[in-house]
Parts: structure tokens; C-alpha cells; sequence
């Protein structure tokens, strides 16, 4: 024991119902992505909890996050015009 | 982001302003030395809990009373094995390798709830265990719904979703057997005798004697001490072993008011806490067994993970 760690590491989505976004539920151990799919369902799935599932191997995934780089999404934070809230409109208008 | 003397008190600020504002952490985030270090030891042995928790149960999956008890305590101990591969996947996230958990385990420096460190002698303990000891565990998964580390909240409330039926399994089991002959009656008291102070000490030490706390409680990864979890369910489950004509194994119950919601509160007698330090220590009925059986799973289970190895590395080359 000590090297092999149960196979690499997978994180796993699951759509709840068709039609809604993937969300990650957590991660399984497996060699390939047969026993990945298999050990993501009997882990995360016992109660129905999915109609869809994904697995990716965790090292393939790349990831960024704010408290690392504060500048990478700053270039959002100025321009309030992408918002509806923004726009001044005359009275009278009942849908927009 | 590089870490120098400097910049690591402007760190820790940044940190606890985070945990003050109950914005969770994340496992790329910054956090310091003593949090992940609290973290892993925390998140491990309740792996290693759920993991351990299967093998009472597990010797009277053969020995239930009817198929339907079987599914069900099937079911309860696939939970079970599922709650601690959250937890361990949890655990994970704070950069150390699920075989790494294991072998600390092992080796005997990472701990899993003593109560495990007790026998199941009979059906009427299954009954117990999911009542009170699922309870209990309920009692202090449900607050720890609100810790701090992103990872480990995202475990428990998955967890919380999946162990109200283990814990009304439990209850279910005794009420029937309160229903039965005398016999099966004695059998229920028997077990509610012997797991009612094992339940109590789930909960750990007196906040005074824990020295891990105030940290744990300052950074949010505990939210609620031992002492008041441990008030919150011996209120919640006294009332439950009236109702079905138990006694809880303690002459010093009573009553001393009703808190907010107008549920009764209880004094109670205090824990025997030389049997707690002694079976923490190893010295519990079963604390070599346990130990000993997960080892023996583990290396018995090797020819498992070999030949998933080889069949992968083979079906590369074609």
C-alpha cells in the first residue's frame, strides 16, 4: 500500500433532471472511466438523484479563483451597462 | 499566490475576515497551517467513523429477522460505506491521499468513533444503534452543515439527507420490540441500557476539557461545542423513549423547564468519563477487532485494485 491510491482521482457531476446544468457532487477513486462512471453512480446516485452523469479525471480540470489572482476577473467589475438595471426607461413602458 | 513572512499576517487577516463574514473556504484558498491541520484530523476520523460503523451492523445482515429488516440494513450499511467515501473525498481536498488516511488509520494515529469499540450482542442493538447512535451522530452532522471548509459542509449536508431513515429504522426496530412479548421487551431496555452513555460520549469531552475547541469554534469548523449538542439530544431523545415506554439508564433525569420551542429540558448524571479516556485509549470491548478486520478487508481486497490496474494498463496498449 502507499502507491497506488485506489486509482486517480475523478470529480463527478450529475444533472438532477433533464434539461438542468451539471452540478459537482464530489469526487471517486478508479483506474478507467468504466469503473469511474460505475463507482460515480453506486457513490452518488443511490437515491435517484440523477438522470446524467459526468466524470473527469481531476487533474484534467483548470482552475482559477478570485482570492488567487484578484486582477482575473476584474475586467467585469466596471461595466455596469452589461446589466438591465443600468438603462434609464420613460414611464409608461409595461414590459421590458 | 507565494507565501513569505510578510504577506502571511495580511493572509490570516483576509482568512478570518472570510470566516467572520460565513463566506466558506475553499480548497484553493489560503488557510492557515492549524485549520487544515484541524481539518484533516476532523474530516479523517469521521471517515474513518462511517467506515468502522459498518462492521456492528455487518454481522447481523446474515441474522435479521425478515427479508424486509435485510434490505433495509443492507441499505443502511451501503450508506454507510457511501458517507465515508464523501468524507474521505472531503478529506482529500486538504492535500492528503486517501491512501495516506487509510495507513494513518492503520498504523493507530488516526481515531474513529469509540462507539464502534462496542458489541452489537443481538437484533435489539440494531435497533439501538440506528436510534441513538445514528442519532447522535444526526445531532452533530446537522450543525457541522454550517463548517466553515466548503468541501466538508457540501459532505454533510449530503450526509443529513440520507440519515433521517437510519435513524427512524432504529426507532422503528424498538417500538416493535416494545410491542412484542416480554421477552422482546427486556431485549429492547437491554440494549437502550448499554448504548444510552456509548451514545452520550459520541459527542466528546466537556467543552472545559477539549482543548481542541476554541480554535474549532473561533474558525467555524465546529458551530455548536460538545456539551450543547450532547443537551440537544438527550432532549430530543428522552421524550422519544417514553413514548414507547423505555427508560433511559439514568436516575438522575428530570426536568428542569422547556427551552424556546417549549420542549422540556433534562438534567442528567454526568458521563463515566474513565470508560471514555479508556476506550479512546484502545481498551473498548472491540478496538483490536475493528482495527484488525479493516486491515485484513484492505490487504484481502489488494487482488481487487491489481487487477483493475492491470486490466487498465493492458486495454491502453490495444
Amino acid at each position: 500500500m502507499g502507491t497506488e491510491n485506489q486509482g486517480p482521482v475523478w470529480e463527478v457531476f450529475i444533472q438532477t433532471k433533464p434539461g438542468q446544468p451539471y452540478k459537482h457532487a464530489g469526487s471517486v477513486h478508479a483506474y478507467d472511466k468504466e469503473l469511474a462512471i460505475e463507482n460515480a453512480r453506486d457513490v452518488y446516485t443511490r437515491r435517484n438523484e440523477g438522470t446524467s452523469l459526468w466524470v473527469v479525471p481531476s487533474d484534467q480540470i483548470v482552475a482559477v479563483s478570485a482570492s488567487e489572482t484578484s486582477s482575473f476577473f476584474e475586467p467585469a467589475d466596471d461595466k455596469i451597462y452589461r446589466h438591465p438595471t443600468f438603462y434609464n426607461l420613460p414611464d409608461g413602458v409595461k414590459q421590458m | 499566490m507565494k507565501e513569505t513572512l510578510e504577506n502571511t499576517a495580511e493572509l490570516l487577516k483576509e482568512f478570518e475576515a472570510k470566516i467572520d463574514a460565513e463566506i466558506k473556504i475553499e480548497p484553493r484558498d489560503w488557510m492557515p497551517e492549524d485549520y487544515r491541520k484541524h481539518l484533516i484530523r476532523q474530516i479523517s476520523q469521521h471517515a474513518h467513523s462511517e467506515v468502522i460503523g459498518m462492521q456492528p451492523e455487518g454481522n447481523w445482515i446474515s441474522r435479521a429477522p425478515s427479508l424486509r429488516a435485510k434490505k433495509i440494513l443492507l441499505a443502511k450499511i451501503q450508506d454507510e460505506g457511501g458517507h465515508g467515501l464523501y468524507l474521505y473525498s472531503a478529506a482529500e481536498t486538504l492535500g492528503v491521499s486517501r491512501d495516506q488516511y487509510i495507513q494513518w488509520l492503520h498504523e493507530g494515529k488516526a481515531k474513529y468513533a469509540s462507539v464502534f469499540n462496542y458489541p452489537a450482542l443481538n437484533w435489539a442493538d440494531i435497533g439501538a444503534i440506528g436510534w441513538l447512535v445514528d442519532g447522535a451522530a444526526i445531532t452533530n452532522q446537522v450543525s457541522l452543515q454550517r463548517t466553515s471548509y466548503g468541501p466538508y459542509s457540501r459532505a454533510m449536508v449530503r450526509i443529513c439527507k440520507e440519515e433521517s431513515f437510519h435513524q427512524r429504522q432504529g426507532y422503528e426496530i424498538m417500538w416493535k420490540m416494545m410491542q412484542g412479548t416480554e421477552d422482546q421487551q427486556r431485549m429492547a431496555q437491554d440494549a437502550i441500557d448499554r448504548w444510552w452513555w456509548p451514545a452520550l460520549m459520541m459527542f466528546g469531552p466537556h467543552d472545559s476539557d477539549s482543548p481542541r475547541t476554541s480554535n474549532a469554534v473561533k474558525w467555524k469548523i465546529k458551530r455548536e461545542t460538545n456539551d450543547r449538542l450532547r443537551e440537544k439530544f438527550i432532549n430530543k431523545t428522552i421524550p422519544q423513549a417514553e413514548l414507547i415506554g423505555l427508560k433511559v439508564p439514568d436516575s438522575a433525569i428530570k426536568i428542569i423547564g422547556q427551552d424556546a420551542m417549549g420542549e422540556n429540558m433534562y438534567e442528567h448524571s454526568d458521563i463515566n468519563w474513565d470508560e471514555f479516556w479508556s476506550v479512546v485509549n484502545g481498551n473498548g470491548p472491540c478496538n483490536e477487532q475493528r482495527l484488525n478486520h479493516h486491515i485484513r478487508a484492505h490487504e484481502e481486497g489488494a487482488w481487487v485494485r491489481e487487477c483493475a490496474l492491470t486490466y487498465y494498463e493492458k486495454s491502453k496498449e490495444k
